[in-house]
């Protein structure tokens, strides 16, 4: 099996990034809420990426910035698919009034643009971790949902699905032990993309001051830190934003090879 | 040899393959394979799928199907090699000197074009014709090959237009341009038989009256033999015999040819009805949504170790019936009743023994089959569900079936795509008696495999059901299979039942006309065979 450049690029970087969120507090040089020097210095050596609005070490907050993201991010995209996944299995296997009914529910959930709908919510609910990652799971569930009905019902019209229902399997088995390990590869090709998405809409959520709160750091939020900065010349707010850039397109670049490779339900061993 | 057409010499093709998980690589899918065609012949490619028949057809026009390449060899057409002409040359050649003529003609038709738009192409392309002369002798063809309406059929849309009209209209197609060879790639495969008859009379209408010559490439050998001059065998891309059709059918040389020759011959004897019926099915009337009806009024019974046949053309609701008794489509009038009891017409509704007792082997064993299960998981779970074996116990069971289906244990941790279409289709027939069922309903069970291999598939059903006393169901639309394995027969024909009762009594005369019609429509083994049809037709439409 030949992995093609891209896809290793791509894979090396999300590792890196993955590594770096776990052993945030081993690598990072300084703590993360630390006032260290003045405020915006230059890179230097004790300071390899300067400092911050208020004087804190910027690598380091950074490091746990990124730890925040990554771990809310992932939470956030295990909770939408987990959910998506059975709803839209449930739906199409059921069929009927039921699938009519979460359907146009899912509908009717898509058609309020999703940044209005988390601002709403957040503003009015306590924000916490735990709530962020309800939201955005809930919200990306919906997109979630649509994919694994729609591919679902692809596969239970086969045969093979028909023949299950006439030995008398139960709902459970046809949806995990049929239809699941048939979906996994266009759901795993999605996952990538659902996470990038969840990697954006935190992002954007803390930059508009919903997200993340100080003085926690994630990249959004340090986006929006240091934004007065860039009019003095000074860069302090791009390394976020780079930060945010680099992780999605490392993460596209693995999940457009695991599209392309598995675009297919032919089966096999794996794939 | 101054008649001399096409001649290929030592052709070899070659396609580069990418399976998951290995290194790509060449295979070779036709090696030193020579044939020589004279004008106004007809040459026959018969074998089974992978022999290369398709593939050395295309290289007479000099083409490679996806991926595929002409790595050596010659091929002369009209005294030139035409691998020399680049793509210029197979430009010039291509829909002026050599036409085609494929299987699916509702698939190689642009449904948004009209039909005469279509058919005269090649000839306004190659500038052979104005659009005037083109359309008439369009026309004309059409009044030939038997066509309705011939003025005005070419403003039809594909769609407009039955399946086997659409496969004459394609022949047609390949006629305009007054090509000096026409490739047939299997023309009748995808159509009824019943169907299939006034195609093949049409084709070889075509042939004899335009002078032109043709490769007839098909995996059934009685159709060959009615329009073929001569026949060529091929098998794994080799060559395994030529010669004249008459000496092929009657006097083959190889062994592999007289297989092929003595496919279909299984004999059977029909047995007598020894118990009650396991499966009654009465009065059944079923339809799909609330407006169009398939079944009216069906009554059939399926005998203990017996096997009822029901056959009829697609659409005439032989494999609704079989939803219907599975309560896949719950009939909205009709009984089922299976070993004295009666079935609750839904699915849902019934109990897991009755469920067991009737199992179903489909047409497609691709597509019945979880291709992430391996054979193992497939054949195992009916044990573990209705009897609760686990482990070693299951294992052992499961063992058993694969000998019983004449598989061994090697085949236990396989995926259904590392299967040949007969095994796959024998691991589900493992798969249906591992439930010790009392009726298995085969659906179209042989119709998507080889001849050779479908025989095999016949023998072993036929050997179960001596060893397990078990009934078939057996839905079909080859007669030849009927005739192989039935007891007793049921002819369909629009949702109804036409003719009913034990296999020698439905099969001899007198017939009703849509029986006729079926039973003298299946191509058999003989040379003439088509004229014989075509003239006991033409007597009995002039004396009635």
């Amino acid at each position: 099996m030949r992995i093609p450049v891209s896809a290793l690029i791509g894979m090396i970087l999300t590792a890196g990034f993955f590594a770096m969120a776990a052993f945030a507090p081993w690598i990072a040089p300084y703590g993360m809420a630390e006032i260290v020097g003045d405020v915006w210095q230059p890179r230097s050596a004790e300071h390899w990426l300067g400092t911050d609005n208020i004087g804190r070490d910027l690598l380091s907050r950074m490091i746990y910035g990124g730890r925040t993201t990554i771990v809310i991010a992932t939470l956030a995209t295990i909770l939408s698919f987990t959910l998506g996944a059975f709803m839209g299995f449930t739906a199409a296997v059921i069929g009927g009034w039921i699938d009519q009914l979460m359907s146009r529910f899912v509908d009717l959930m898509m058609s309020i643009p999703t940044l209005i709908f988390a601002l709403v919510v957040l503003s009015v609910m306590p924000v916490s971790m735990t709530v962020l990652i309800l939201v955005m799971g809930l919200l990306d569930s919906t997109r979630v949902y649509r994919l694994s009905r729609a591919v679902a019902v692809d596969i239970n019209v086969q045969d093979f699905v028909e023949a299950a229902k006439l030995r008398g399997e139960k709902r459970t088995w046809i949806i995990f032990r049929e239809i699941l390990p048939n979906a996994l590869s266009p759901l795993v090709a999605e996952l990538g993309l659902r996470f990038i998405f969840a990697v954006l809409f935190l992002s954007t959520l803390s930059f508009l001051g919903l997200g993340v709160q100080p003085p926690a750091s994630d990249w959004g939020g340090m986006v929006k830190e240091n934004k007065e900065g860039i009019v003095f010349g000074i860069g302090a707010a791009l390394v976020p934003a780079a930060a945010i850039a680099a992780l999605a397109i490392s993460v596209n670049l693995v999940a457009d090879w695991v599209l392309n490779r598995t675009s297919d339900l032919k089966g096999g061993r794996g794939g | 040899m101054a008649d001399m057409l096409l001649d290929i010499r030592n052709l070899r093709i070659e396609a580069t393959v990418y399976p998951p998980g290995e290194p790509a690589h060449d295979i070779i899918i036709v090696e030193d394979v020579s044939l020589t065609l004279e004008k106004g012949k007809v040459l026959g490619l018969i074998g089974e799928s992978g022999a290369g028949k398709s593939t050395i057809g295309l290289s007479a026009m000099g083409y490679g199907r996806g991926g595929v390449r002409i790595a050596g060899g010659e091929v002369w057409l009209n005294g030139r090699d035409i691998m020399k002409g680049g793509m210029r040359g197979f430009r010039k050649l291509r829909g002026k000197e050599v036409t085609y003529v494929a299987q699916s003609a509702a698939a190689a038709f642009n449904p948004a074009k009209k039909l005469m738009e279509q058919i005269t192409e090649a000839a306004l392309a190659h500038g052979m014709a104005s659009q005037k002369q083109a359309e008439a002798r369009a026309v004309d063809l059409f009044t030939h090959l038997g066509l309705p309406d011939p003025n005005n059929f070419g403003s039809r849309y594909p769609h407009q237009v039955s399946g086997g009209q659409l496969q004459r209209a394609m022949t047609v197609m390949a006629l305009v341009p007054e090509p000096d060879l026409i490739v047939f790639d299997e023309p009748t495969t995808a159509l009824d038989v019943t169907t299939q008859i006034d195609v093949l009379a049409a084709i070889k209408r075509a042939i004899r009256d335009t002078g032109v010559a043709a490769l007839y490439i098909t995996h059934d050998l009685a159709v060959v033999a009615q329009v073929a001059d001569e026949i060529m065998v091929l098998r794994g891309g080799r060559k395994v015999e030529r010669n004249t059709a008459e000496n092929i059918i009657n006097n083959p040389q190889e062994e592999y040819t007289r297989a092929l020759v003595s496919v279909r011959s299984i004999e059977h004897e029909e047995k007598k009805p020894t118990a009650d019926p396991v499966l009654v099915a009465r009065d059944i009337s079923a339809a799909y949504g609330n407006a169009i009806q398939v079944l009216k009024d069906v009554s059939i019974e399926v005998h203990p170790g017996q096997t009822l046949a029901v056959v009829g053309e697609s659409g005439s609701g032989k494999s609704t019936l079989a939803r219907v008794i599975t309560g896949l489509l719950p009939p909205f009038e009709g009984t089922v009743t299976f070993a004295g009891r009666t079935f609750s017409r839904a699915l849902a509704k019934r109990s897991k023994e009755d469920l067991r007792e009737l199992q179903m082997i489909y047409q497609m064993a691709d597509t019945a089959m979880n291709p992430r299960q391996t054979v193992e998981t497939i054949i195992g779970r009916p044990l573990d569900f209705y009897f609760g074996l686990k482990g070693r116990k299951k294992r052992e069971r499961v063992m058993e079936l694969l000998e019983e289906i004449e598989m061994g244990a090697e085949f236990l941790d396989r995926y259904p795509a590392e299967l040949s279409g007969g095994q796959k289709q024998r691991v589900c027939i493992a798969r249906a008696l591992a439930a010790k069922p009392k009726l298995i309903i085969c659906d179209e069970v042989t119709s998507a495999l080889d001849p050779l291999v479908a025989d095999g598939i016949l023998k072993l059903l036929l050997r179960l059901q001596k060893a397990e006393d078990v009934a078939y169901l057996f839905i079909t639309h080859d007669l030849a299979t009927v005739k192989a394995i039935a007891d007793s027969i049921a002819v369909m024909y629009q949702g109804s039942l036409v003719r009913y009762g034990p296999k020698t009594e439905v099969l001899t005369p007198p017939f009703d006309d849509y029986t006729d019609l079926l039973l003298s429509s299946v191509p058999e083994m003989k040379i003439g065979w088509l004229e014989e049809v075509l003239e006991h037709r033409t007597m009995e439409s002039a004396g009635n």
